[in-house]
């Protein structure tokens, strides 16, 4: 292992071949989606609306509505402004929202618009309609990945629409990063049998995965209510998953203007990370772990027990949003599966400490990690190491079907299977599923790789 | 339904039957109204990207060329270079001091590790704001690497995808002329505007084929640089796909004088009529090409017809809606669903022109409700008020669709099914088949004809 860790470095390209991450702006529209009554509004050209709003959809076959200020030429001479303000008039004609996110994207950001400026001048102007709550974040797709524009878009909400101390009500904020629907679901749950009232913002269970309906809404149902928005100043405590996080945080920005307590810790995947979570809200809530999640936890360990010959000392690569990557280095360090290369398309994210945090004390094989890389620079590392398997979202198949070996799907996007927003991350059911899911693959691999055609493995 | 239609969007919605047509159309998408339009970009990004020996790169940030990866089923017979997804991914020090040097050293590395035959550089929106000289680059690239650069001028912001086709055709036009042209026979045609999708250019080479009529160049669908470069050779331009290659046919017809045809391979007649065009083109010199056409015609009508009438027992009388980018699709697609027994209620277009709509009002029944750049609102509210069975569409379309009960049919450039030609009718019925008699739709509330008043909670209408 050390052998490989010692290579050396590689040149430094270039081009990007095949990105593993996203843009910017697009973090920020989903992480809007995920409020009740919400639209997402992008403030650039056309394209990026619609091109987010198909990458989106082949992930969640839902409908999602991405408005756009549609900047043509002479508003990018000129400025686009007077687009804004256009494109907020007709989304509250057409929508009547409770909230329109708004994110910018490259062109405007290159073209200098003074968003929170215009969005002043545009209260000022239309002061006298219902206006909804507009909120915006800075997402230059240029400076950061998706992950910056999901938490620079819930910092915002945090900063815009939670300005003054709410009384306290005992409740427990929870910042759950870019997690599934299900995941979403999961943390309700938790929250619900430990007789706790949650936050959790945003909340895509419903927005994202919603049920067959009699009509056509505009807006879905579902979504962190704004008024629970507004009242997060008066919680007990946050819950803020993602070990890569930097300093300006939703969760840091209650601690700072309100007193209310960050927990920050990383998203729950795993044994040790979830006993995390459940000792944090153990303290928050004064309430013990229901026996529902003991149970699970031991359910969690006897499958760690039944399973873990079928997967030791298989090579992983793993690689997507780099709080994912943690956590999912958290979990496989748990049964074995030695991560040869852990890789994600953002810069300047800590990953390697933190992967080093969630291995410590489980396995002392710490995998190459590399930040700012696309699947060109993953493959050409990997190629040689002889991964078992891979571990991330959809983009990766083509590598897996190079390699011949099996792709394990989580995250975001899923957009070569069915089902991708009910993927369980998260809790002890998460790693559950997970784990199932891993051990299959590698029986499902032997089975068909082998001519006696075993019935039994 | 009324509130689904902003006041400045009404002179783009048409219904038939109602007084003379007069559709506005070609403008730019109305702020904040949710357009499924795109924009310059991917206009020429959908039209060069089958190029399959070419490298496609994308200078800009990393989101045009990461949304934009792999995401069509444009097959290639060779080389798959077009499948992979090539960014600058320009960072904020290169917004600030400009990015020629770093596309100059991605175009550098690129081209060694590929070996392409030409290399397109694709403009997005903020490179023609930091003022990157985008040609000079190419221009010296192409000195240095020997192999055509070529600059597409797709900066996002600068229209619709229109303006994204016609750049895209002066990217190729630049290709045309390139090549030896000696050995091309004098019965001979390009295939432009269709992608091979699924392979169904395969599919139409192959009737070319039997007909004796030599392809010079896909364009394009599993297309290669050196058969566009030798397309001028060909002496007629078969051009499917409204918008998209049309204008690279008529440079080349000033240029060259190569006249072109407009055609359609989806749909029993219009398949039909395409071939019967290009043997009545080359009647004279080949006198014989009109029986092999009608024998073709006649024996894959034969094979086809009876599976057709199978599907149309069930079909007979649906009612259907669609959607989809041009409208020259829209004609053959009304004529297919009348094969089918089943009645188009609905047809929108997101860049259809005046002609484009004034021919839709003649060929569809009255009543029909023709739109131009809809949104999902307006979607939603035809498909309600027109109490359809199917929608035709992209996956943008998809959720609004099976959110309301009702079937889909991709229709788009994402399909995974070959539906031109003859075979691929079938396999139209087929996939219409399957989704409109699917037992789920007696499961949705719409129309498990559940009393509307219990609806409770659903949203916020």
């Amino acid at each position: 292992m050390s052998k490989v860790k010692n290579k050396v470095e590689r040149p430094n390209f270039v081009s990007t071949t095949n990105a593993c991450k996203l843009c910017t702006p697009l973090g920020a529209a989903m992480a809007f989606r995920g409020v009740e009554g919400s639209i997402p509004f992008l403030h650039g050209s056309q394209g990026c609306a619609t091109y987010m709003r198909r990458y989106v959809i082949s992930h969640f076959r839902e409908p999602v509505d991405v408005a756009s200020s549609a900047l043509g030429e002479k508003a990018a001479v000129y400025g686009g402004g007077p687009n804004l303000k256009k494109g907020i008039l007709n989304v509250m004609k057409k929508y009547e929202p409770e909230m329109i996110g708004v994110a910018t994207t490259c062109l405007t950001e290159t073209i200098g618009d003074d968003v929170p400026m215009i969005l002043a001048e545009f209260y000022k102007e239309f002061g006298d309609l219902a206006l909804p709550e507009i909120v915006s974040v800075s997402t230059a797709s240029y400076s950061g990945t998706h992950t910056d524009g999901w938490h620079g878009a819930v910092c915002s909400m945090v900063e815009q629409l939670c300005t003054e101390k709410a009384e306290d009500d005992g409740s427990v904020n929870i910042l759950p990063n870019m997690i599934s629907c299900e995941d979403v679901r999961e943390l309700k749950d938790i929250c619900d049998h430990f007789g706790v009232k949650s936050t959790i913002l945003p909340d895509i269970s419903e927005t994202l995965d919603g049920p067959a309906l009699e009509d056509y809404v505009k807006i879905p149902s579902g979504g962190t209510p704004i008024a629970d928005i507004k009242k997060m100043s008066g919680a007990n405590a946050t819950i803020e998953f993602g070990r890569c996080l930097g300093t300006k945080t939703g969760g840091v920005a209650l601690e700072k203007n309100f007193g209310v307590k960050n927990h920050r810790m990383g998203i729950p995947m795993g044994l040790r990370e979830t006993d995390v979570l459940f000792d944090s809200l153990e303290t928050i809530t004064g309430n013990p772990t229901p026996r529902r999640y003991e149970l699970e936890r031991g359910r969690l360990i006897d499958a760690y027990v039944d399973g873990h010959k079928y997967v030791f000392g298989k090579r992983a690569v793993i690689y997507g949003e780099e709080d994912l990557v943690t956590g999912l280095c958290a979990f496989l360090s748990e049964i074995g599966v030695d991560v040869i290369l852990a890789g994600t398309g953002a810069r300047g994210k800590g990953l390697a400490e933190s992967i080093a945090a969630v291995t410590d004390g489980v396995t002392s094989k710490m995998p190459i990690v590399r930040e700012g890389v696309d699947f060109h620079d993953i493959a050409e590392e990997a190629g040689e190491l002889k991964p078992d398997l891979m571990i991330g979202h959809s983009k990766g198949y083509k590598y897996a079907k190079a390699w011949n070996i099996p792709l394990i799907r989580v995250g975001f996007p899923i957009h070569d299977r069915f089902g991708g927003q009910r993927i369980l991350h998260l809790g002890y059911g998460g790693a559950l599923s997970m784990f199932d899911k891993i051990v299959n693959a590698v029986l499902e691999k032997k089975q068909s790789d082998s001519d006696i055609g075993y019935g039994y493995l | 339904m009324t509130t689904a239609i902003l006041e400045e969007r009404k002179d783009q919605i048409h219904r038939t039957g109602q007084g003379d047509i007069d559709i506005a159309c070609n403008r730019e998408s109305l702020a904040g109204a949710v357009s499924q339009r795109a924009c310059v970009f991917c206009g020429s990004r959908v039209v060069l990207y089958p190029i399959a020996d070419a490298l496609h790169l994308v200078h800009g940030p990393i989101g045009c060329a990461v949304y934009t990866w792999d995401i069509r089923g444009a097959l290639s017979s060779g080389p798959e270079l077009h499948r992979m997804s090539f960014s600058t991914d320009l960072q904020e020090v290169d917004v600030i001091f400009g990015g020629e040097k770093k596309l100059e050293a991605a175009l550098d590395e690129l081209i060694d590790r590929h070996s392409p035959k030409a290399a397109f550089v694709y403009s997005t929106c903020i490179v023609g704001i930091i003022g990157d000289d985008l040609e000079a680059v190419c221009r010296q690239m192409s000195a240095k690497k020997g192999i055509p650069v070529l600059p597409v001028m797709s900066e996002g912001f600068k229209g619709s995808k229109r303006e994204g086709y016609m750049a895209a055709c002066k990217a190729m036009f630049k290709l045309v002329g390139t090549e030896d042209i000696s050995d091309v026979s004098p019965i001979s045609v390009n295939i432009l505007g269709d992608f091979n999708l699924a392979g169904e250019i395969w599919i139409i080479r192959e009737y070319f084929r039997r007909m004796g009529v030599e392809v010079v160049a896909n364009i394009t669908g599993d297309g290669r640089v050196r058969d566009v470069g030798r397309s001028h050779g060909a002496a007629l331009n078969l051009v499917q796909c409204s918008g998209a290659t049309l204008d690279l046919a008529k440079m080349m017809e000033e240029k060259y004088g190569k006249s072109y045809i407009r055609v359609s391979y989806l749909g029993i007649e219009d398949m039909a009529d395409s071939l019967y065009q290009v043997a009545d083109f080359f009647k004279d010199i080949d006198p014989d090409i009109v029986k092999r056409t009608e024998d073709l015609v006649k024996e894959e009508l034969s094979k086809l017809m009876p599976e057709v009438a199978r599907y149309r027992k069930d079909l007979e009388g649906k009612k259907v809606a669609m959607y989809v980018g041009g409208s020259f699709k829209a004609f053959s697609l009304l004529k297919a669903f009348r094969h089918l027994g089943m009645k188009v209620v609905m047809v929108g277009s997101q860049t259809g022109t005046k002609e484009d709509y004034a021919e839709l009002e003649r060929i569809s029944d009255p009543g029909t409700i023709l739109v131009d750049d809809a949104n999902p609102l307006e979607l939603s509210a035809f498909i309600k008020e027109k109490d359809v069975d199917l929608f035709v569409g992209g996956v943008k379309e998809r959720p609004i669709a099976y959110k309301l009960g009702v079937g889909f049919c991709d229709h788009n450039h994402e399909r995974k099914e070959a539906l031109e030609g003859f075979e691929g009718m079938l396999n139209f019925a087929r996939e219409v088949h399957s989704s409109v008699m699917s037992p789920v739709w007696s499961f949705v509330p719409r129309r498990a004809n559940k009393i509307n008043t219990i609806e409770k909670g659903a949203g916020n209408e």
